[in-house]
């Protein structure tokens, strides 16, 4: 059960930042892989919308 | 008087980015107002509050950006919305424009072949979405967001059980894997005690003090503030806990918590029990009865679980003492400081910007008062009539919703603190003001610095008053931070604050000076 997250103990961390900026800054810094998601409220913060497009996408 | 609300249309930006700009543009002349944030519900009540809110802003949605000002002339208004642009600008050119953004997590993923950990830190209403689609394509989970409903982190976390995958959230903070520190975390030496937390200063504190006692860290687990309630009863912290038991690196561990339910208790003492290397718990004031019989080695505060830690790692017995200065210093500061106060001194005000070191201080200093009045008090009647107005002795914990309504967390801003530092400044009746300083990644690049500033006034108020404020802290750091221990030690040293070696002690010794006075 275990085993995923022992691998992740072994690893070099490789992240992608979905929100807040200064946390890809940061990690950048520490000389951490990271890559910034080009994150937004989807379907225009509409949240009935957003379900339709993820039933669409399932 | 003139208002101006412009809204910048399907033009995002996350909630800190903004909230420093409106800050900024706030500071300007005759400027009495700015807020510049997302059109979400919750913001437009923010606008409602200061009057700002027009039609247009009402009927704008999330994706769209509401710049309002309140100035003291036209031409006023006019200079900070052309200020909110400059800096918007700025923001958009300045970060990283060669740097490409993936849109969708499938391109990240293309982008970044190997991704083991998502870090996700959207606002709450879509933060389950996000941390789903990233369990699904296989990676772990670190989830600062908060405002997720219970429901959700349940699904998210039996999701993330049935994958193998962590799920250090909602609502956490603090983790440091790989010995890399991640949201806000400190730059701790490696080493082989592992710590599982559900509070993110609480996890900051032992893993500083274990840095400062010469020793390391192999990892740290977030779990987010509620894995360890009745409903979610601990999944997150048992499947850390799991980890660090076959972990080779892990010698030793220390699970961090506020106080769980009686039942949550008893599962994770008999995933323990079944454990060989030694596990010290620290449930900040729970119930010990609950570990008789138990493997489990109690810690009655932060500082006592990361000692027993240490103590355990060099082989060495645990030696409990109150302070780690020498006796007779401590006996000199007390006899020193009782001696300035004037007849109207008598009360404490503590100014915290972590809710567990708050509550490590109050549980410290509640042996020794009549009454500690909060905002988050150990006891109902303990509460504050007016969150705004400090009763007698009183501790705050400023990082609680009720303080950050449309402002930074005083982690990241310190000026909520700073302001009330001035308020307390005026009452003739404050004799200590105890404050915490936390460093590391995600904090402040200065907190101390502008401590420091408002403690020199408040000081300086108080001499002019015939008497004298002792001001007592701590600061939860390391040398690695980018603030630097030590300069940020030195920097309140050199105002005349008491810098005292954990959170623990600084309590500890506010409370030897209280008994002094009464």
């Amino acid at each position: 059960m275990e085993e995923k997250i022992l691998e992740l103990f072994g690893k070099k961390l490789k992240v992608i930042n979905i929100g807040l900026e200064s946390f890809a800054e940061s990690l950048k810094e520490e000389g951490v892989d990271v890559i910034q998601m080009d994150w937004e409220p989807p379907a225009g913060g509409d949240a009935e919308l957003a379900s339709l497009l993820d039933s669409l996408m399932d | 008087m003139a208002k101006k609300v412009v809204i910048d249309e399907n033009n995002y930006y996350d909630s800190v980015t903004l909230m420093s700009i409106s800050k900024d543009i706030k500071g300007m002349e005759g400027i009495t107002e700015a807020v510049v944030v997302m059109a979400t519900p919750h913001n437009k009540e923010l606008l409602e509050n200061v009057g700002l809110l027009t039609d247009e802003a009402d009927n704008a949605s999330p994706k769209d950006m509401v710049i309002a000002v309140e100035a003291d002339s036209d031409d006023l208004a006019e200079e900070a919305l052309a200020g909110v642009e400059e800096a918007l600008e700025a923001k958009a050119s300045g970060g990283g424009d060669d740097e490409y953004r993936p849109r969708t997590l499938d391109s990240a993923l293309d982008a970044m072949p190997g991704a083991n950990l998502a870090v996700i830190s959207v606002p709450g209403d879509y933060a389950k979405k996000e941390a789903e689609k990233a369990l699904n394509k296989g990676l772990h989970v670190m989830l600062f967001s908060d405002n997720v409903p219970v429901e959700e982190e349940i699904e998210l976390k039996e999701l993330a059980a049935e994958k193998g995958l962590l799920l250090m959230g909602p609502d956490c903070g603090t983790a440091v894997i790989n010995n890399k520190p991640l949201a806000f975390s400190n730059v701790v030496s490696e080493g082989n005690i592992g710590l599982v937390a559900a509070s993110g200063t609480g996890a900051q504190e032992v893993s500083t003090i274990i840095d400062k006692s010469g020793l390391g860290v192999s990892q740290v687990i977030g779990t987010g503030g509620r894995d360890l309630s009745t409903e979610v009863g601990g999944m997150e912290m048992l499947k850390g806990l799991k980890a660090l038991a076959a972990d080779d690196s892990t010698e030793v561990i220390v699970l961090v918590s506020k106080p769980p339910a009686d039942e949550v208790v008893k599962k994770i003492l008999a995933e323990v029990d079944k454990i060989e290397k030694p596990v010290v718990v620290n449930f900040l004031g729970g119930n010990e009865d609950l570990f008789e019989g138990s493997k489990a080695i109690y810690s009655s505060n932060l500082e006592e679980a990361a000692l027993r830690a240490v103590a355990l790692s060099e082989g060495n017995d645990y030696e409990a003492k109150d302070f780690t200065i020498p006796e007779e210093e401590v006996a000199k500061i007390v006899e020193e400081e009782t001696a300035k106060y004037s007849d109207d001194q008598k009360y404490l005000r503590g100014l915290y910007t972590g809710g567990t070191l708050c509550d490590e201080s109050m549980l410290i200093l509640a042996d020794e008062l009549d009454a500690l009045y909060s905002n988050i008090p150990l006891k109902p009647e303990w509460a504050l009539e007016d969150n705004a107005k400090s009763q007698e002795n009183t501790a705050l914990d400023l990082g609680e919703d009720e303080f950050t309504k449309g402002r930074p967390h005083p982690m990241i801003e310190p000026y909520t603190r700073v302001e009330r530092v001035e308020v307390e400044a005026e009452d003739e009746e404050m004799a200590i003001l105890l404050a915490d300083v936390v460093l590391g990644y995600g904090s402040h690049e200065d907190p101390a610095g502008e401590l420091a500033e408002s403690i020199k006034d408040a000081k300086a108020k108080a001499e002019e008053r015939g008497g004298h404020l002792t001001t007592i802290v701590s600061v939860c750091g390391t040398d690695n931070d980018p603030q630097d221990l030590a300069e940020q030690t030195a920097k309140l040293e050199e105002v005349g604050a008491i810098v005292m070696p954990s959170n623990a002690q600084a309590a500890r010794l506010a409370a030897k000076i209280v008994q002094e006075i009464n």
